[in-house]
């Protein structure tokens, strides 16, 4: 330390000698007083930068030659300390005034030494050398009788000091906290926390006398004690539980407004001090029933206690909610709070709405139920102008997200990065949308072309565990040969792609990601590198400056395959030269790839491609006929057809097309929420697949009624067209909606990219490709998938026959057996039971052979839009010869939808412990679901009024029931909806949608045709119970 | 944890700058610029609070800001801070420089350079647009230029006020005190010192014995706590 003055005191001089400016520091002093204002004038009276810089480096330097002149006197010094701050908060430097404010704050007077502090705090840093020479200052000044002195000290103390010299002060601190004067106990308390922050082990010893400071009788310093017991109690929940109590304690009395008026503001009591309590309270309680219990009451209070007068009432509510829902739950208050959630979001404050998305983000794990309350609004805050609420919908959607949703949540996802220009927002979505993709991806075009959309944007500044996962899981592959052939050729036709197109610029991590790929497969597949050898000209100036860049800086690190290098049989295998890298450096990349499958994943790979005859030589032919990519020709064609049809349709339906769309939106972002299945990729390939395979069979049904109309004006299109179209509509557009906003997406981005020439030739790649995916879809699944082509309306028309085929379960409505699967061995037929709280699925297993078939078992996938709960008593170890048993699942709706398929499979071990396994699926219809609501006319009018969503639609009718009763009929036996009141030509009728989801209908008949008006507390009900009334009343 | 507090102008220019965690010079300058250009863009009727800028920590920190007339108020906060109690700490924090700087001109108070008096402008003084503030909800009060509205200064006080003030209301990163009475008594009891420095400088011991005797504000404020059973040892002195 003795070094520092020294070399600071022989440096004095030298500032002496130098330029001493015109008026010396005489003059200086005469002007002092005025000196500070006039700079502050002068500055802002500026406008360039460069002239600020002239006159702060005047002032500067004739401020150094003040300073270190020796007849300039403390209280010009204190002048100049003033002037220095501000020359440094401009950003310029005045280090040569530190050491000046040192000695100021050691010798000057109180004023003085005051002045001299604030400029110590502000100029230095904790681990400043200078600081060193404070440490005695401070030590005296905290032992001074002068309050003010000690009250300086100590809050230099706590905005900096340095690490090592805390044990120099720590006793004089200590002390201060029996202080008679609370301000300095509560500067005492904050200087401890401060030591607490930088050197937790040097205050360890004194940890109760914080608890003193707990219960002190000042509630300032009580106050201050919380800060410390905030954080030692993040770190560490388990050792304060003793402490809740009090907590909770201090919590009642100020809810209860048992402190000094003076602590209130805006008439709430020490809003602040509640916040850092409830906030302790949501630590202490956390997965803890027991100390959660003791706060239930005061929380209680809490919740109810604030009157939404002021926006510090909401900042407790929001603390109340939070720590509601990170405690031991209970239901009571979990209601409570969830209200209060529903005030922030609905709330036309928008700082409310965004602490209301951020609560519900942070709840949405526990209560997937409050999104769908609220989805119409985080539909809006989507579009919201502030990008601050988007990205907090997006965080929202990013923990909701499921096989289901993927899509269009992905979706959304890109667009948001598309428009961010911050670094820090793009590596975080981009690592959440690689995330999502792995885990969700619902088939492998979209995976592949998600991933390079990543790449792409995000390639310069992702974390590098992304393309290090994404190459894993090309290598590694899943259970599915085919499946991952198609994977792996999918990628390398999309990248061949995107070389192709010229005057692109890649992202060098993408460019790494495409060459690694690249190059395995080129060893692998001999057709895949020929082909690209020979469509290499056009491209391969860009390849191999990649692979040049690549061999420059190893930026990506496979760790994993790297381990292997050494254990592989290296020898003999040979880098095929030029198959399509020509150079050393390439040859060195593409034995990387060798390296990596050769020893890893030699199972996945070698099965695909290794040597063992080129297996994928199919493929490759495909892939030769139509150039790179032998995906898109056809594709390209149903799409445009698509298309045709969606305009058509579009242009058919204008009415809130908007208000639709928007509700069309919230159905495909919130399908699936609350169910807790997580299913793999595999499983979720499964299900869409179903999806999309029903949806090509509609098309094709509807083809051969439209294609005609297709040709002709879009004005030609008959009502009853409209109507076909309604249908489609509604059973297509859920499905369809992820492949609308993909095109809708492209094209904003396009413009919104159209400046940055780079990208836009990628964003048309995008889209095309994207486009494409359906249609690969259909193409793969049709061979894949052949369920029964029941539909669920023929069910619940068989189900109004009565049969007297099962015992148990006469009390109910029950449809007929149907057989569902069968082999040699066993045959499976199931039933359904209408319960009155739910959908009873009966699986009834019939063993046909002589033997006795062991562990047998029925298992039903997870399914979006249902919860299926196994009923007791249907596991068999035994099922003996001749033997039927059956397996009961009750299943609940989770989200309203017209058609659903619940896949299952039955697997059991044969007497030869050969052990075989047999697929089937149920298709469930809305109506399965859908129960009579007894209630009085006068119920029906309160409802009607509360509901906000209605839906309204003219049916024609047919001949057969042209009156209203009979059609009331038709709709309460096919329907089961319950007729209330006819009056005159208008009827009520009311069901609900299991668990409890009413809905009203309204009719009118008008010559032929009903008018149907529908309400109900859920959106998208209506629509989906008037298309069931549509096609009911037009089949019959 | 309250890790920085920057005030600037409409323009960019730092009214205050104070940072609770340290960053090199010219990352502390670089903060301010950014932050500048982050809240410029925001409209005043969009939300208050924003993710932090890359160079102070991305989206682990939140600034919280509140846009007076001609300046920006943003606190950079850790995730252990309310955004809403934070908002009405700025409030606080304003409406206590008002209050000890009577009736000034809002610029000139948090240009935090000079004290000024104003000859007749009400529109322009801080209470205006506070008391806009009480009923508007947080919306901000544009008040037009004030530069014209002033024909003549007195400079009796410095930037360090606005600091001194500061320090009352966050120390090292935390809050000290949220009560605006309670921060303006102590101030007051500090800026007696300052009418009689004269006295100070020429008669230390007088000086002294004054200060004292300086009467701190001492407002009986007890809570009881229920029994809490703590035993407080008798800790060895620190050695």
């Amino acid at each position: 330390m003795s070094d520092i003055v020294e070399k600071t005191l022989t440096a004095l001089p030298g500032l002496f000698l130098q330029n001493q400016p015109g008026g010396g520091p005489a003059a200086a002093k005469a002007s002092f007083s005025s000196r500070l204002g006039s700079l502050v004038r002068g500055i802002t009276a500026l406008t360039s930068k460069h002239e600020e810089e002239k006159l702060i480096q005047q002032e500067l330097s004739s401020l150094k030659a003040t300073v270190s002149a020796p007849t300039t006197t403390l209280k010009m010094m204190k002048e100049c300390m003033v002037r220095l701050i501000y020359c440094e908060m401009l950003g310029y430097d005045a280090s040569f005034g530190y050491i000046h404010a040192i000695k100021l704050a050691q010798q000057g007077n109180l004023l003085e030494k005051r002045v001299g502090y604030l400029a110590v705090s502000l100029f230095l840093h904790e681990s400043h050398e200078l600081l060193l020479l404070l440490v005695n200052t401070v030590v005296k000044d905290l032992q001074s009788t002068n309050l003010v002195e000690v009250c300086m000290a100590l809050t230099v103390v706590s905005q900096i000091f340095p690490c090592e010299m805390i044990p120099a002060v720590l006793p004089l601190i200590e002390d201060k906290l029996q202080h008679s004067k609370e301000i300095v106990r509560r500067k005492a308390v904050l200087a401890l926390y401060k030591f607490h922050l930088i050197a937790p082990n040097q205050v360890q010893h004194i940890h109760i006398k914080f608890r003193k400071a707990l219960c002190d009788r000042d509630v300032g310093v009580m106050a201050a004690s919380l800060h410390i017991y905030l954080r030692m109690i993040k770190e560490n929940s388990s050792g304060y539980k003793d402490l809740t109590g009090s907590f909770v304690t201090i919590l009642k009395q100020v809810v209860g407004g048992k402190l000094p008026v003076e602590f209130n503001y805006h008439s709430v009591p020490a809003p602040w001090l509640q916040i850092q309590l409830l906030r302790i309270l949501g630590l202490l309680g956390k997965d803890d029933q027991r100390t959660s219990e003791l706060m239930y009451d005061v929380l209680d209070e809490s919740l109810r206690r604030a009157e939404l007068n002021h926006n510090v009432t909401y900042a407790i509510l929001f603390e109340c909610v939070h720590t509601v829902y990170s405690i031991y739950p209970k239901s009571e208050l979990l209601e409570k709070a969830a209200k209060c959630i529903g005030k922030f979001v609905l709330s036309p404050k928008i700082n409310l709405k965004y602490l209301g998305l951020k609560a519900l983000t942070y709840v949405i794990q526990q209560d997937p139920t409050l999104a769908l309350q609220h989805q119409m609004t985080i539909i809006e805050c989507l579009d919201h102008p502030d990008p601050i609420i988007k990205r907090e919908t997006l965080e929202l959607l990013y923990r909701i997200t499921n096989a289901q949703n993927i899509t269009v949540i992905v979706q959304k996802m890109l667009e948001y990065l598309h428009q961010s220009k911050e670094e820090y927002v793009i590596v975080n979505l981009v690592g959440k949308i690689a995330e999502l993709a792995e885990k969700y991806a619902p088939d492998n075009a979209w995976f592949i072309q998600t991933m390079n959309a990543v790449f792409s944007v995000g390639g310069d500044v992702m974390h590098p565990d992304i393309p290090n996962n994404f190459l894993r899981l090309l290598a590694e592959g899943f259970d599915d040969e085919t499946e991952d052939q198609q994977l792996r050729l999918y990628a390398v036709q999309s990248y061949l792609t995107l070389l192709d197109m010229e005057n692109v610029f890649y992202p060098q991590r993408f460019l790494q990601v495409m060459s690694w790929v690249d190059a395995s497969l080129s060893f692998l597949d001999g057709f895949v590198a020929e082909g690209l050898s020979q469509g290499a000209a056009p491209y391969k100036p860009p390849h191999q400056r990649q692979e040049e860049k690549l061999s420059q800086e190893k930026v990506l690190n496979f760790e994993p395959y790297g381990l292997s290098f050494s254990s592989s049989g290296f020898t003999g295998r040979q880098s095929p030269a030029g198959i399509s890298l020509g150079s050393d450096v390439s040859g060195n990349s593409a034995e990387t790839g060798l390296k990596e499958t050769n020893s890893l994943k030699l199972e996945g790979i070698k099965k695909l491609w290794g040597k063992e005859g080129y297996l994928p030589k199919k493929e490759s032919k495909t892939g030769d006929e139509s150039g790179a990519l032998p995906v898109p020709q056809e594709s390209i064609m149903e799409n445009v057809d698509q298309a045709i049809t969606k305009k058509d349709q579009s242009q058919v339906l204008t009415q809130s097309k908007e208000e639709k769309e928007k509700q069309l939106l919230a159905s495909s972002l919130f399908v699936g929420l609350g169910s807790e299945s997580t299913i793999n990729l595999l499983g979720k390939a499964d299900t869409v697949s179903h999806k999309f395979r029903r949806k090509s069979k509609v098309k094709e049904a509807k083809s051969g009624e439209t294609t005609s109309t297709h040709n002709m004006t879009c004005s030609s299109f008959s009502s009853l067209s409209n109507v076909a179209y309604e249908d489609d509509y509604y059973s297509n557009t859920l499905h369809d909606t992820g492949d609308k906003e993909l095109k809708k997406f492209s094209l904003t981005s396009e413009l919104l990219d159209s400046e940055s020439l780079t990208e836009l030739p990628l964003v048309e790649k995008f889209s095309y490709c994207s486009l494409s995916t359906p249609s690969l879809f259909a193409n793969n699944n049709m061979e894949i998938f052949h369920p029964p082509q029941s539909t669920a309306a023929s069910v619940a028309k068989e189900s109004s026959l009565a049969s007297s085929f099962l015992e148990e379960t006469t009390e109910y409505i029950h449809s007929n057996a149907m057989e569902v699967c069968n082999n040699e061995t066993i045959s499976v037929s199931s039933y359904k039971i209408w319960k009155d709280d739910c959908l009873l699925m009966v699986w009834s297993v019939t063993n046909k052979s002589g033997l006795e078939l062991k562990s047998a078992d029925l298992e039903i996938f997870p399914a979006e839009n249902f919860k299926v709960t196994e009923q007791p008593g249907c596991c068999l170890p035994v099922m003996e010869a001749e033997s039927t048993k059956s397996f009961q699942y009750s299943v609940q709706i989770e989200k309203p939808f017209t058609e659903g398929n619940l896949t299952g499979f039955i697997s059991y071990h044969m007497m030869d412990t050969h052990s075989a396994q047999l697929e089937f699926s149920v298709n469930l219809s809305l109506l399965d679901f859908i129960r009579p609501l007894k209630i009085s006319s006068d119920d029906f009018g309160k409802l009607w009024l509360s509901f906000a969503n209605d839906v309204k639609q003219n049916v024609k009718m047919s001949e057969s029931q042209a009156a209203l009763p009979s059609a009331l009929k038709t709709l309460q036996q096919k329907l089961r909806l319950h007729i209330i009141e006819i009056i005159g030509n208008e009827g009520l009728l009311a069901c609900q949608l299991l668990p409890s989801i009413p809905c009203l209908l309204h009719c009118r008949v008008h010559a032929d045709v009903l008018a149907l008006w529908f309400r109900s507390s859920c959106s998208t009900l209506p629509d989906y119970l008037l298309y069931q009334c549509q096609k009911v009343m037009e089949g019959s | 944890m309250i890790q920085a507090i920057l005030v600037f102008n409409n323009h960019g220019k730092p009214r205050l700058v104070r940072f609770y965690q340290r960053f090199p010079e010219e990352i502390q300058q670089q903060i301010v610029r950014e932050t500048f250009h982050l809240v410029l863009k925001r409209d005043d009727n969009i939300c208050n609070f924003l993710e932090g800028g890359s160079l102070i920590g991305g989206s682990d920190y939140k600034l919280i800001y509140r846009h007076y007339a001609t300046l920006y108020f943003v606190f950079c906060v850790d995730s252990s801070e309310s955004e809403l109690g934070i908002l009405d700490l700025i409030q606080v924090f304003v409406e206590t420089l008002d209050k000890c700087f009577e009736n000034v001109c809002e610029l000139d108070l948090i240009f935090h350079m000079d004290k000024l008096l104003l000859l007749n402008s009400p529109l322009s003084s801080l209470e205006t647009v506070v008391s806009s503030l009480h009923g508007g909800e947080g919306s901000v009060t544009r008040v037009k230029d004030l530069y014209c509205c002033r024909s003549q200064r007195t400079e009796s006080c410095t930037g360090k006020e606005v600091h001194y003030i500061l320090q009352e209301v966050v120390m090292g990163g935390m809050v000290l005190e949220t009560n605006m009475n309670e921060i303006v008594a102590q101030i007051e009891a500090q800026n007696r010192l300052e009418k009689s420095e004269g006295g100070l400088s020429a008669a230390p011991a007088r000086a002294v014995s004054a200060v004292k005797n300086i009467n701190l504000p001492e407002i009986p404020r007890n809570i009881n706590i229920g029994d809490l059973n703590i035993k407080v040892p008798n800790l060895s002195q620190f050695v």
